[in-house]
């Protein structure tokens, strides 16, 4: 009898304990940063791309910073604005293509890694994508870049942008792999 | 102990009373929403007062009064206190609700030929357009509304991305942009002069600085102000204006604001066309002077942290060249 009520306790301890350690897990935040120190943004351009154009290393300030622009939810709801902003659904639509190649049928014409992407960018490519060197700035390429490659990402991520407000006429950013995604 | 609190508490009460005053309150009303309001507020507050008051003396009186064994006429009065009182709510609720919605209907009603103006709300600032009513071309600008005294307006409310709260407590009562759904609001400016307006609706990290400028103007100042602004940009003065112009032109600048008359053609920041000619800077941030200016481009992330201007890198001398130019856009 006695025991049982001492294990009785014990266990709403337990409880307790546990939703503390837990609300207080809530209490660390992800970290939003705005604002890109003038020379990381600079050292943000260092990619090194390989003769072809297609893949290359990414700058080291990108990993020293934690590579936010791939894991960082708000760097990835930036970029899904700037999509949005700089007319990107103009050739691409909203993923699935149009006068541009689909972003989300798991094939990249220029690879799928950010350096790529991130170059596409800002010097564009053959037939029709136009360079946005002089129209955003390198983290604002970054963070587009991020984008791009979550939307397009083989495996679900659980980093994702915010949702859209309208109703969604492709799966989510955060959905299961890209090439399994209904047609 | 008591009187010396009193001057302190009397300090507090005056400093608070000056809140009462000056060119964003609603008990200072300049407009007809906010003078029909104000004629609501004092009634109601002194009917509020009257009614704590009471419950006050009442409950004071039950604490006060000395404990005796209840006589048995006693319940019969209780219950015609409790009628009574209960009477009372029913009917100060009824009047205060019958007078709130008389001057919502009076504060709406709308005059025949308003001037329309469509303001737009974005994270954080405003877009303020004069739709183009008779073939001279819409006018754009950003964070500051003229507006003609004594001419009846019919604000058009929308929003880009989360609900903003239209308020220059001045004028009149806020109303809520929500977006895809287009709200009015309409009210007559009675006394010139400059008015401040707050987003009265929590929309983000930088709500608190989502200020904006109401300039009341007599109809002629304001048909001139509105006839300078359909202008296009007056082309750059001297070599170093022109350093300027081309510039913002070629980097980002020009990607997301638009100045008419020149290439920057961008639709995602507010229109620059006579960006000097405002009186403030980044939604209330900032006054406007060329210092203010070239210290908002060189780092407006940390001036308002989270706004969607990125820092563009520019070289001293570009910087020097693009806010030059843009302070000469008047």
């Amino acid at each position: 009898m006695r025991l049982g009520v001492r294990i009785k306790l014990g266990a709403r301890r337990m409880a307790i304990l546990t939703s503390a350690v837990l609300a207080l897990a809530a209490c660390e935040r992800e970290e939003r940063s705005t604002r890109v120190d003038p020379p990381v943004a600079a050292a943000l351009d260092a990619v090194a791309v390989m003769p072809n154009g297609i893949g290359g290393r990414p700058p080291e300030v990108h990993a020293a910073l934690g590579k936010p622009y791939r894991s960082n939810a708000y760097q990835l709801s930036q970029g899904k604005q700037l999509y949005e902003w700089f007319g990107c659904q103009s050739c691409h639509a909203d993923g699935q293509g149009g006068s541009g190649p689909s972003l989300i049928d798991g094939w990249w014409e220029y690879g799928p890694d950010l350096v790529s992407i991130y170059v596409s960018i800002r010097d564009g490519r053959p037939h029709g994508m136009p360079s946005f060197r002089n129209r955003l700035t390198n983290d604002q390429i970054w963070q587009l870049a991020g984008y791009i490659q979550v939307l397009g990402a083989y495996s679900a991520d659980t980093a994702a942008p915010s949702r859209s407000d309208r109703p969604q006429t492709r799966p989510a950013e955060n959905r299961a792999p890209a090439t399994m995604a209904p047609h | 102990m008591a009187t010396r609190r009193l001057p302190p508490l009397a300090l507090l009460a005056c400093a608070s009373a000056t809140g009462c005053s000056g060119w964003q309150s609603a008990l200072d009303a300049r407009g007809s929403g906010s003078r029909a309001l104000e004629a609501l507020f004092w009634p109601v507050t002194a009917a509020l007062a009257l009614v704590w008051l009471a419950v006050m003396l009442v409950l004071a009186a039950a604490l006060l009064r000395r404990r005796r064994p209840v006589p048995a006429q006693a319940a019969r009065r209780s219950e015609i206190a409790v009628w009574a009182a209960t009477l009372a709510t029913v009917l100060v609720i009824t009047v205060l609700t019958v007078a709130s919605h008389l001057t919502t209907r009076h504060i709406s009603r709308a005059a025949a030929d308003p001037l329309v103006i469509q303001v737009r709300g974005y994270q954080w600032w405003w877009q303020v357009t004069y739709p183009d009513s008779d073939g001279t071309g819409a006018v754009v600008t950003a964070n500051e509304i003229h507006l003609p005294v004594g001419r009846q307006v019919r604000l058009e409310l929308s929003s880009a991305d989360v609900i903003h709260s239209f308020w220059v407590p001045s004028l009149t009562g806020k109303q809520d942009m929500i977006p895809g759904r287009d709200n009015q609001l309409t009210f007559v400016a009675e006394t010139p002069g400059i008015l401040r307006g707050q987003c009265a609706e929590f929309c983000g990290l930088q709500h608190a600085h989502m200020a904006l400028l109401m300039v009341v103007e007599p109809p002629a100042e304001f048909e001139a102000w509105l006839a300078a602004q359909r202008q296009e940009a007056a082309p750059p003065a001297g070599p170093m204006l022109r350093d300027g112009q081309r510039i913002f032109e070629q980097r980002p600048c020009g990607a997301c604001h638009r100045v008419r008359g020149t290439a920057a053609a961008g639709e995602i920041g507010p229109d620059l066309t006579h960006f000097a000619s405002r009186g403030t800077l980044a939604a209330g941030v900032l006054p406007m002077t060329r210092g203010a200016i070239a210290a908002w481009i060189a780092d407006p992330q940390t001036i308002k942290p989270g706004n969607n201007m990125p820092l563009v890198p520019l070289a001293p001398d570009e910087l020097q060249a693009v806010s030059a130019w843009l302070a000469s856009l008047r």
